[in-house]
């Protein structure tokens, strides 16, 4: 394959779109502003579409087949959603509007706000995190204030532990604290006799992905809080895996006081080839003044003929704006749409079902593949992609053969403290027909390892492109295509 | 509905697992916690739901009812029916970052396409893909400026008329770092396109001046004395851009600019009541080692073929953890591509024609609003793109109520940013806006009362 950039399909003279002329009186560009050059393609509508369209063939989506990423919680993005994101009244509103004009979206981000309290267990929530890293800016900035505000400027060590997704430590340094890896102990909690050892009036924070990136509840976590809490601590919650948990658990109820989810993980927004994420953050009562403005509120009860009037404020010790305007909302519309479908019942499902996929395809691999926590996992689960008797075939290996099945590989080499790990979630949209076939290939993987190791080291065989030559990428950097004129002097 | 499980599956899955019931899974879960009872509504079918969202949806006000003069930001811009319908290819919008290359080249060249796109439309060498929006690629510039010179340059320098949002945002991200003042956009440096009073602020302890191109007001100013100023002290210069008014002004890159950025709504992304938007973010290439976000670039498969790949991945938080160049994971995948698919289909001669359609057709509408008596324009001839003042006769915010009976948005209330410019009303128009449209404007705020 290789289908040309949009400037080698350049004609000049194409046109692609046309509007319609213009109907007042013409007045020139201001002097000495005006653009003499403009290098961008000149295609017709049907060849940019045909462009596109072949470029979308060359990938793998959910929509085409299993994608069991672990961490990315990869499920079934409803098409409902699709439809109500661009109803009009939402996708056709400006930002800027008078409140009265958007009492609608208004309702529904009100609404929104007090499901996600309610789903997890909290006093407030901000709708505004444009994605879970910056809901972890949000939520730390929150932290930070918090022990500010009180005269506790020396408390900067925030506590990572070594499981933890790289934007955690990258967001606490991002403000200024000082990031401080926590092991975990043999059975994969938070070791606590590590974590007493840092616990003291420098403390900040500890940042707790639960289940964690190995797909296990933390058996401690009662104690991990009462002690963080203990030393003045706060416990910041990684929500990426609230999947597992929705209807089941609720992290406020434990007592962890800041929390972000992933509305494009749990709630089915779509992944988008990258983003548009939505990462709302949840905060216990003691923090509700700092959340970051916007907040939608009710400013005046209705009554049983009109309905209340919603509108915004700015918390009283607010940590400021994150973005423009009041976050992605039409990731607000899509999450409501799916949690309006599902609602306690069908949360729950939504975990026990992740949560029952996932020990199901644990229990097909772990005789085949190393385990190295041998518990009940939660939604996702580690393995170990590397064999004593095969030690040329590593977890990458692995994760490229299984394209060759049509199967998108699980997440490889992370979490760091596993050793060539293969991180694998398969969500509860998943049947058990695919389950199945995931695992036989997985199984037929591990034979070829033995018999054929070569068609592992070679793989992909059958993929548009086959293995990329990355340090050449990093080495000759092209980050551009050439410029129309450069490619026609060629 | 959205889990397919059969009673015999959930029986076959149990028994593999070893376990009775689908509760034993979750033992580990402190028992008191488990299956809390929440307060929430009966479920709904997708029926119900969409019969619900539509009753949502209705009850706004939308730019399809109103007539939107509204901007301070975001545009209400024709988007071509082609690039939604591409958006919606499951292939897409499905499809998670492009980690795995061999089956994701249809996300990595699209980006490879978008970043050379608008590396040409800005002026500048390398376009990153991408950030959350304008206001948060602010923020990124800040940081990018204060590693630039190893935190020893403790002062940036940002100008009063860069939009207010965009100020706020780089404030919140940099409270960690409370010895780097942001500052040069106090009341008494002022907003005046002459720019002295500003300029004369840089000095050697500057790492980045931040100016915007048209700026919050619509004013195109000549950044080149700014420009110089910042380099002869050896700072860096970071310029928020309108992308629509790149289709026909010099862009930034061209005067000198090391930083690009802006909000990149205005190509081909709904207004969606404010996301999710695009943040553009350009660089020089003696930046590149401190930029953040992801960048893909060209290279070959084992076979020789040309292959896309994200590269330099050694600056990003899932390589570098603490010490990567931001936080950032999750971009704006799928609102760069709309962008991309939105200036291909435009192209040279439809981007040049959509910025000249509005720059007409905002120049008539304050060619006719300040035939009105009481109403100026509050620059005077300072030249504007799409976006203009107009000092009005009484208050603004009535003025606005009142239009909103004709079922007209106005514009923007400048006396919530900034107390100087009480009674001032900012107008955006954009090609959607026809004569008569901008003539029903005309006449409404003719008739309504300015008290």
């Amino acid at each position: 394959m290789t289908e040309p950039t949009v400037y080698e399909l350049t004609v000049p003279g194409r046109v692609g779109f046309k509007f319609p002329a213009s109907d007042v009186p013409q007045v020139d560009l201001p002097a000495g502003f005006e653009r003499e050059e403009l290098p961008l393609p000149e295609m017709s509508e049907l060849d940019a579409v045909r462009h596109f369209t072949r470029l979308s063939q060359l990938n793998y989506a959910i929509d085409l087949g299993f994608y069991p990423l672990g961490s990315c919680t990869m499920k079934y993005n409803p098409k409902i959603n699709e439809v109500t994101s661009r109803l009009a009244g939402f996708g056709l509103t400006h930002p800027r509007q008078p409140e009265d004009t958007v009492q609608g979206n208004l309702y529904l981000m009100y609404t929104l706000q007090e499901w996600l309290k309610e789903i997890g267990g909290f006093a407030g929530v901000t709708l505004q995190p444009a994605a879970g890293a910056q809901g972890e800016l949000a939520g730390s900035l929150i932290i930070r204030k918090y022990h500010v505000d009180r005269g506790d400027t020396q408390r900067t060590r925030m506590l990572i532990p070594d499981s933890a997704h790289g934007t955690n430590p990258a967001t606490s340094a991002m403000i200024g604290f000082d990031v401080v890896a926590l092991p975990s102990d043999e059975r994969g909690n938070v070791d606590l006799e590590a974590l007493k050892s840092l616990c003291d009036d420098r403390l900040a924070g500890l940042m707790l992905t639960n289940p964690n990136t190995l797909g296990l509840f933390d058996e401690n976590v009662a104690e991990v809080v009462r002690i963080v809490h203990a030393a003045g601590g706060l416990v910041y919650g990684d929500g990426a895996n609230m999947n597992a948990l929705l209807g089941v658990f609720r992290p406020g109820d434990l007592g962890i006081d800041v929390l972000h989810y992933n509305l494009h993980k749990t709630f089915s927004t779509p992944h988008g080839g990258g983003g548009p994420g939505s990462g709302p953050v949840a905060v216990s009562e003691a923090l509700l003044d700092y959340l970051p403005e916007p907040v939608v509120k009710i400013v005046e009860e209705g009554d049983d003929e009109t309905p209340p009037l919603f509108g915004f404020y700015r918390p009283a010790k607010t940590i400021g704006r994150m973005k423009a305007f009041h976050g992605h909302f039409g990731m607000h519309v899509r999450a409501y749409t799916y949690i309006a479908m599902l609602q306690q019942e069908g949360l729950r499902d939504i975990a026990e079902k992740a949560v029952l996929n996932a020990n199901y395809l644990m229990h097909r691999l772990k005789d085949t593949y190393t385990l190295p926590y041998k518990r009940t996992c939660m939604h996702e689960f580690v393995l170990e992609g590397v064999w004593k008797d095969v030690p040329e075939i590593h977890a990458l290996d692995i994760a490229k053969r299984l394209m060759d099945y049509k199967f998108h590989p699980p997440t490889n080499y992370f979490p760091l403290n596993v050793h060539e790990a293969l991180m694998i979630e398969p969500t509860e949209t998943e049947n058990l027909e695919t389950l199945d076939s995931f695992a036989d290939a997985m199984l037929k993987i591990a034979e070829e390892a033995r018999t054929n190791p070569e068609l592992l080291k070679n793989a992909p065989h059958n993929t548009p492109v086959r293995r990329a030559d990355e340090l050449k990428a990093a080495k000759d950097l092209v980050l551009c295509c050439y410029p129309m004129d450069e490619l026609q002097s060629k | 509905m959205f889990t397919p499980h059969t009673e015999h599956d959930v029986e076959v899955m149990l028994k593999r697992i070893g376990v009775a019931k689908v509760g034993d899974l979750f033992e580990k879960i402190p028992e008191a916690y488990r299956y809390p009872k929440l307060n929430l509504p009966p479920q709904l079918t997708e029926m119900e739901a969409l019969a619900e969202l539509q009753e949502i949806a209705g009850s706004n006000g939308s730019t399809q009812d109103l007539l939107c003069f509204l901007g301070a930001g975001a545009y209400d811009h024709y988007i071509p029916a082609a690039v939604d319908n591409l958006l919606q290819r499951g292939e897409f919008y499905t499809a998670y970052t492009p980690y795995q290359p061999e089956i994701s080249q249809g996300t990595l060249q699209a980006i490879f396409e978008y970043q050379s796109l608008l590396a040409q439309l800005t002026g500048m060498a390398i376009c990153n893909a991408s950030h959350y929006d304008g206001a948060t690629a602010a923020a990124e510039a800040v940081i990018m400026a204060y590693g630039h010179f190893r935190q020893k340059r403790k002062k940036v320098l940002v100008s009063r008329a860069v939009n207010p949002q965009y100020r706020a945002v780089m404030r919140t991200y940099m409270q960690g770092s409370p010895e780097l003042k942001i500052t040069g956009d106090e009341p008494e440096v002022g907003i005046d396109a002459g720019m002295q009073a500003f300029i004369d602020l840089i000095d050697n302890d500057t790492a980045l001046v931040m100016v915007q191109y048209p700026d919050f007001f619509g004013r195109v100013i000549d950044y080149k004395p700014v420009i110089d100023a910042v380099h002869a002290q050896g700072a860096l210069v970071a310029v928020a851009v309108n992308p629509t008014a790149l289709g026909v002004l010099t862009p930034p890159g061209e005067i000198g600019a090391d930083i690009v950025f802006g909000e990149g709504q205005p190509l081909g992304i709904p207004l969606s009541y404010g996301g999710p938007y695009l943040g553009i973010y350009a660089i020089n290439d003696e930046l590149l080692r401190k930029l953040s976000g992801r960048l893909v670039g060209s290279t070959t498969d084992v076979e020789g073929n040309l292959a896309y790949v994200l590269t330099l991945t050694a600056r990003e938080q899932h390589i570098r953890r603490e010490k990567a160049s931001s936080n950032i994971c999750t971009n704006q995948g799928l609102m760069a591509l709309a962008s991309t698919i939105y200036l291909t289909l435009l192209g040279k001669h439809g981007l040049q024609q959509v910025a000249n359609l509005c720059y007409q057709k905002a120049h008539y509408a304050a060619g006719e609003l300040t035939k009105l008596p009481g109403y100026a324009l509050q620059f005077g001839d300072t030249p504007f793109f799409h976006e203009f003042v107009v000092k009005t006769p009484g208050k603004v915010d009535h003025l606005l109520e009142d239009l909103r009976g004709y079922d007209i948005l106005g514009g923007y209330d400048l006396g919530q940013d900034y107390p100087e410019l009480e009674g001032c009303l900012m107008v955006a128009v954009t090609e959607k806006m026809s004569k008569n449209d901008i003539d029903t404007l005309i006449d409404a705020v003719g008739e309504v009362s300015h008290d």
